[in-house]
């Protein structure tokens, strides 16, 4: 498969290293070259330096050919703005999104984004596992206040 | 009318400060404390509010379900598209207004329904575009999604449409003249207006029409 990943932190770098493992051809976007220690001495994937909001830079990261995209940059807002992108001017529909504040993960859900909040996963799947139940979809561990109920439109 | 503007630099300080003193209810939201502090200083505490303007439980004391207006001016533009998102489709606020700090960014604005986007490098460009040449269309706003067009053009003498009665200029279908600025004053367009060269028009035009507005405004090349 032919995937980007947006962000070199310990996500990125542990997403790239181990499907370039497994044979995948990834591409790596990061703005300071200094992330990319997390690769290791040789880095197994395609790095393109730069900002993942900037049309150039996603399309010499390839994504106009990408068969998913993942972003999980640390900054929320930059995950959610590059997969909306990617998702609708580069037509990828295998996209995740990284995003570290639950009630925006949950609102950006119901507007068809597969977010993933590291916080709610964990917490979800160690539940599950403390009472024997089979784990869900990634997509479907949140977090959310009850007394925080909205409707999207 | 409650306007909510995120974002407390030199964009939104300015702007609040125009807005309160226009009478408006006004809220603005500064998710730095030293800045926000400034701001209280500066506008009066019932003005401001710290916190992140991303965040719903933020968004929701700010009082985003009953605001008419939702105006994002940060620096950065991912955090104006997330204001604006969330303001539309969590809260329904009728009208958000982003401020695009890269102009290769508007697409993906409007693409996800933001059609109020304000990009200073785009301004910046229409006017620098304006005093460079004479009879050329600057767009200065879209409508109706973007089938519309606000246009401005500054006549040279060369231009045919100067010195005739607007009501004797023939004008591609569902155009008009809006309005005109001569010697530095405005005023709106009616069939005895004259042009003359040097006057700034103002006209709405759809997108389609653009270009038979243009012949009829240049000067023969």
């Amino acid at each position: 498969m032919n995937v980007v990943i947006l962000g070199c932190g310990r996500s990125g770098a542990t997403i790239a290293l181990q499907l370039s493992a497994q044979g995948h051809q990834v591409t790596l976007i990061e703005k300071s070259p200094e992330a990319l220690r997390r690769l290791g001495k040789s880095y197994p994937c395609r790095i393109v330096i730069g900002n993942g909001l900037d049309d150039d830079i996603l399309q010499k990261a390839g994504v106009q050919s990408a068969d998913a995209f993942m972003a999980v940059t640390r900054g929320d807002n930059t995950n959610l703005m590059a997969a909306q992108i990617v998702q609708r001017k580069y037509g990828v529909d295998r996209i995740v999104v990284k995003v570290a504040d639950p009630m925006r993960a949950e609102a950006y859900r119901r507007l068809g984004l597969t977010c993933i909040n590291a916080s709610a996963l964990i917490a979800g799947m160690c539940i599950d596992w403390l009472m024997g139940e089979p784990y869900k979809p990634i997509d479907q561990y949140n977090v959310l206040a009850p007394e925080f109920q909205f409707e999207v439109n | 009318m409650y306007l909510i503007l995120v974002g407390g630099g030199n964009v939104g300080t300015n702007l609040a400060k125009r807005l309160i003193a226009s009478g408006h209810e006004v809220l603005i939201l500064e998710k730095n404390p030293a800045q926000n502090q400034r701001l209280a200083n500066l506008l009066g505490d019932e003005f401001v509010m710290h916190g992140d303007g991303c965040e719903l439980h933020t968004q929701k004391t700010a009082g985003f379900n009953r605001a008419d207006v939702v105006v994002a001016v940060t620096g950065e533009d991912e955090d104006n598209l997330v204001v604006c998102q969330l303001a539309k489709s969590i809260w329904q606020v009728e009208r958000v207004l982003a401020r695009v700090n890269d102009p290769g960014h508007e697409e993906i604005f409007r693409q996800i329904g933001i059609d109020e986007t304000v990009s200073a490098t785009g301004i910046i460009h229409s006017l620098i575009e304006q005093q460079i040449g004479g009879d050329e269309l600057v767009p200065v706003g879209a409508l109706h999604r973007g089938h519309v067009e606000v246009v401005e053009s500054v006549l040279s003498s060369r231009s045919p449409v100067v010195g005739r009665a607007v009501r004797d200029i023939q004008l591609p279908v569902g155009t008009f003249f809006v309005y005109y600025m001569r010697d530095g004053n405005g005023a709106t367009v009616d069939g005895d207006t004259v042009f003359r060269a040097g006057d700034m028009v103002l006209a709405l035009v759809p997108i389609n029409q653009a270009g038979a507005l243009r012949d009829v405004l240049a000067a023969p090349s």
